[in-house]
């Protein structure tokens, strides 16, 4: 890979941490809960007498096992991720030194 | 894909392909009278049976891809495993809550559409079943927004904008992202269509739009930033495999 694209790469990952950082330094006053608890509280405003008629199968005890099982969820996804580029990435470099 | 297709797999299409016809009738027939707490349920159903059909195409497509373009399945892979990744990075947005990046816009640009429902249904089954993050009875819904239409929105953007001679990362970037925007879009029309309120279907769906769609802007632009750095990565070191799958033209002396 060429030395501009390595540069173009971090650029655009630096500008992805910006975005996210952005809202993060502007607004104080909130926790950034997630979007789908907002939308229950606008579903309870709309309709108040709708009652939800199915529960999660699993109850979690609270946040840091949600927030763990998330973290499982990331790592088996980054794991293969990281696995097919290594596999590409070795792949080339010792076909480029056969070849030479 | 009418080559290669199995007697059972075209049989299986086209029975699957009935099931949103027979779901239409359903809701035709109740729909002057929607008792309470109805409505949800037989969304939930319209909107599983909708999926249906593309659920099964999707696993054709894969079965075709493992079959025969062998090289390819390390990438399908990567594919299924990016929306595991990006659909589990809860993100801060402007409006003060957070949302998650769907990541099913990018395998839908290298593979077409069809397999990625079946990899979002994945995704989306694990986070029903094991986080409580969204849930069964809204797995058909969910489905459809995330896995269905997102990923062909994607498809076409990218199409389009090939067509017009875009750079191929900037393509990817706006493809992917558009389609992670549609994803939620999608979401608010459903919620809106289950919750009209009092004041009807549009004044809810603004709301809805206003909570999911307006977070998801900045988050949006993540995605699709980020399938333009995985795009730019596979150039230069999955050559092989791109033209494989149709992605960069096939070169007549190089393999």
């Amino acid at each position: 890979m060429k030395k501009t694209t390595w540069i173009t790469i971090l650029i655009l990952v630096l500008l992805c941490a910006v975005i996210l950082i952005f809202p993060l330094m502007t607004i104080r006053d909130s926790e950034f809960g997630g979007a789908d608890g907002a939308a229950e509280e606008a579903i309870a405003q709309i309709d108040p007498e709708y009652e939800p008629w199915a529960e999660s199968l699993i109850e979690l005890p609270g946040g840091e096992t949600e927030s763990l099982l998330f973290c499982l969820q990331t790592a088996l996804g980054a794991l293969v991720i990281g696995f097919g580029f290594g596999y590409l990435v070795a792949r080339k470099k010792y076909r480029a030194e056969e070849a030479a | 894909m009418k080559r290669n297709q199995t007697k059972a797999e075209r049989w299986l299409l086209r029975a699957s392909c009935a099931a949103p016809l027979l779901a239409m009738l359903c809701t035709d027939a109740s729909a002057m009278h929607i008792m309470e707490g109805f409505l949800p349920q037989t969304h939930a159903i319209v909107w599983g049976a909708v999926c249906a059909p593309f659920i099964v195409w999707g696993l054709v497509c894969i079965k075709k891809i493992v079959a025969e373009h062998r090289k390819a399945v390390l990438l399908l892979a990567m594919m299924g495993a990016y929306a595991f990744v990006l659909s589990a990075l809860k993100m801060p947005s402007v409006t003060g809550s957070s949302s998650h990046p769907t990541g099913t816009g990018l395998g839908a640009v290298l593979f077409g559409p069809g397999p990625m429902a079946v990899l979002g249904l994945i995704v989306l089954l694990f986070q029903a079943i094991l986080l409580a993050h969204g849930g069964l009875t809204t797995l058909g819904a969910n489905t459809f927004s995330m896995a269905v239409a997102g990923p062909f929105v994607s498809f076409g953007v990218y199409r389009l904008l090939q067509k017009l001679k875009v750079n191929r990362a900037v393509s990817v970037g706006a493809a992917c992202a558009l389609g992670d925007l549609f994803t939620y879009c999608v979401t608010s029309v459903q919620l809106a269509l289950a919750h009209p309120g009092e004041s009807g279907v549009m004044a809810s769906m603004a709301k809805f739009m206003g909570i999911f769609a307006l977070t998801q802007i900045p988050l949006a632009i993540v995605e699709g930033i980020l399938s333009a750095v995985v795009v730019i990565m596979l150039e230069s070191f999955a050559k092989p495999e791109l033209r494989e799958i149709g992605f960069l033209q096939k070169e007549a002396a190089k393999a």
